[in-house]
């Protein structure tokens, strides 16, 4: 579970995020929405670390996220991420992908990552592409390999930062379809999206930000058929028109 | 610096299915498309071996030549492996976020793109060797009471350093420098977002390096650090001011003895030549077997 107090983000003079808190409790699915610039990646960024915070102070599953880089590495291996632009390894077959940072990070050995590897393409729905290179696949598939690179690492936590905003309208269903199946596991998820859809279905919450601070949080069936501030109602209108 | 073959003689030419062209047209197409300069490269490089073998001089010259090659090759060699190590290690201190190791580096880089490559050999062979060898037994007689007047570190003095070891020294610190900037544009040519992955599964910046970023740089590297090695072999030639007897230097002494000035040196620099055309077809290869694995893989 993640606990976030008081975050802060500033680049230079801007504030990306102001004064962020959030709670993400077991197994649950928080999907954050907002318009373009509003905070939404830096703030899952905070949470891995990859962007360190200005001040404020996150939590996740009880460790305390400090500059310390045990801290640091041990929550990473807890997070998985994923990516709007994916970032395979193109060097490195999707078997590869999905083993290397098991054998060099959990230390297991070559044959269980493997297991473990060709376990998480099933489920993804693409084992027979363990062999193929990243740039042989479609853009659906290559996401649904990151999902399984991440899944692999048995994270706690799901991390995914407009993971089909990349995508070709005909490929979009194919990764939320597995993300949904995920959430139904009980996978506790930060899911920054544009899609509706997903969100109605899988969320528990909704996080809605606008100018690096939390507008709204709110059940879905709530937000989406009556959301209390004016300007998550403006960006709904804007969203679903 | 690097010597190019010229255009691509393909078949793409006379597949092309907008070439309506008569055959005498075509005929001019795929002459001009030759590579007349390797060719004339060619003829004067069978001509001089020609000459190598039926005339008494220039057997004289090549055989006194070939003494040298050994040093040549070897200098190039020994100096060009220690030139990708410290390059790769300076090429990472360029790209670190550590403020100490970043401007360590960096100032290597800038000392050594400052400073014409001759003038680096004269100083590291005379200036810093001599200094780092006192340096170190400076030490060994601080240490002498626990090692002994006589010790490893104060057995060797400054002139027992042959000049070919400093030569190598100095060009393989001087080229370090060159590719250390090699290294870092290919790093940095990497998406920050192969990083970020690497990061976000665990792995340490170390990690990441080694398993993800260094192997996707190093392979779109490979041509520049085949052409430096190219210059390298050239470069090695400098190493004849300090006496080092490269072909160069045997050439020097040669020509000077004999006064045989023009045939010794159109030969040296036809050896050099045929040596860098060789390499540079290499690379060339190289070049052209990497763009196809690239499109393998993206
Ligand atoms: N590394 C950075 N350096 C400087 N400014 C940055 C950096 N990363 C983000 N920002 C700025 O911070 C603000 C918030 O960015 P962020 O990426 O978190 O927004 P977002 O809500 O994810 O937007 P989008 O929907 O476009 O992805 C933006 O104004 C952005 O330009
Ligand atoms: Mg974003």
């Amino acid at each position: 579970m993640i606990v976030i107090k008081h975050l802060v983000k500033q680049f230079g003079s801007l504030r990306a995020v102001d004064d962020v808190s959030l709670t993400v409790g077991r197994g649950k699915v928080t999907v954050i929405i907002g318009p373009s610039g509003s905070g939404k990646s830096t703030v899952l960024r905070c949470i891995n670390h990859l962007e360190t915070p200005t001040s404020g102070e996150i939590w996740v599953d009880g460790i305390h996220l400090t500059h310390d880089a045990k801290n640091i590495n041990a929550v990473r291996a807890e997070v998985g991420m994923v990516f709007q632009q994916f970032n395979l390894f193109p060097h490195l077959t999707v078997l590869e992908n999905v083993t290397l940072a098991q054998r060099v990070v959990r230390k297991r050995s070559e044959a269980e990552a493997r297991e473990i590897a060709m376990q998480q393409l099933t489920r993804v729905g693409i084992p027979e592409k363990a062999n193929a290179y990243p740039s042989q696949l479609s853009g659906g598939q290559q996401q649904r390999v990151a999902i399984a690179r991440a899944l692999a690492m048995n994270p706690k936590i799901m991390l995914f930062d407009e993971p089909t905003s990349a995508l070709d309208p005909e490929m979009i269903k194919e990764v939320l379809d597995v993300m949904l199946e995920l959430a139904r596991s009980g996978m506790t998820m930060v899911v920054v999206t544009h899609e509706m859809g997903f969100a109605r279905n899988a969320a528990d919450e909704i996080v809605f930000m606008d100018r690096g601070r939390i507008v709204e949080q709110n059940t879905p069936e709530e937000f989406f058929t009556n959301p209390r501030e004016e300007r998550a109602r403006a960006f709904l209108n804007q969203i679903l028109r | 610096m690097s010597l190019t073959t010229g255009p691509q003689q393909s078949a793409a030419i006379p597949l092309d299915p907008t070439a309506d062209r008569s055959a005498q047209g075509r005929f001019v197409d795929r002459m001009s498309q030759w590579p007349w300069w390797l060719l004339i490269i060619v003829f004067f490089g069978v001509l001089i071996v020609w000459n190598a073998m039926t005339s008494e001089l220039y057997s004289a010259i090549f055989s006194r030549l070939l003494l040298g090659i050994g040093v040549t090759i070897f200098t190039t060699l020994v100096a060009y492996s220690l030139a990708i190590i410290i390059g790769l290690i300076a090429g990472l201190g360029r790209v670190s976020q550590n403020p100490i190791i970043f401007n360590i580096a960096t100032l290597y880089v800038q000392v050594i793109r400052g400073v014409p490559i001759l003038v680096q050999l004269l100083v590291i062979a005379f200036v810093i060797v001599p200094i780092v060898i006192d340096g170190i037994n400076l030490l060994g007689s601080a240490l002498a009471p626990i090692l002994g007047g006589d010790n490893f570190l104060t057995r060797t003095k400054p002139q027992d350093v042959p000049f070919l070891t400093r030569s190598i020294i100095a060009l393989a610190i001087a080229y370090g420098g060159f590719q250390a900037e090699t290294f870092r544009a290919g790093i940095q040519s990497i998406s920050k977002g192969q990083m970020e992955a690497a990061r976000s599964l665990g792995m340490s910046y170390l990690q990441a390096m080694r398993y993800i970023i260094l192997p996707q740089a190093i392979r779109r590297v490979l041509p520049p650090l085949g052409n430096d090695f190219i210059a390298m072999l050239k470069d090695s030639s400098l190493v004849s001011v300090l006496g080092v007897r490269d072909i160069t230097q045997e050439a020097r002494l040669y020509a000077s003895a004999s006064f045989r000035f023009l045939e010794t040196y159109t030969s040296l620099a036809f050896l050099y030549l045929t040596m860098t055309i060789v390499l540079s077809l290499g690379v060339k290869w190289l070049e052209n077997r990497l763009n196809s694995e690239g499109r393998a893989q993206g």
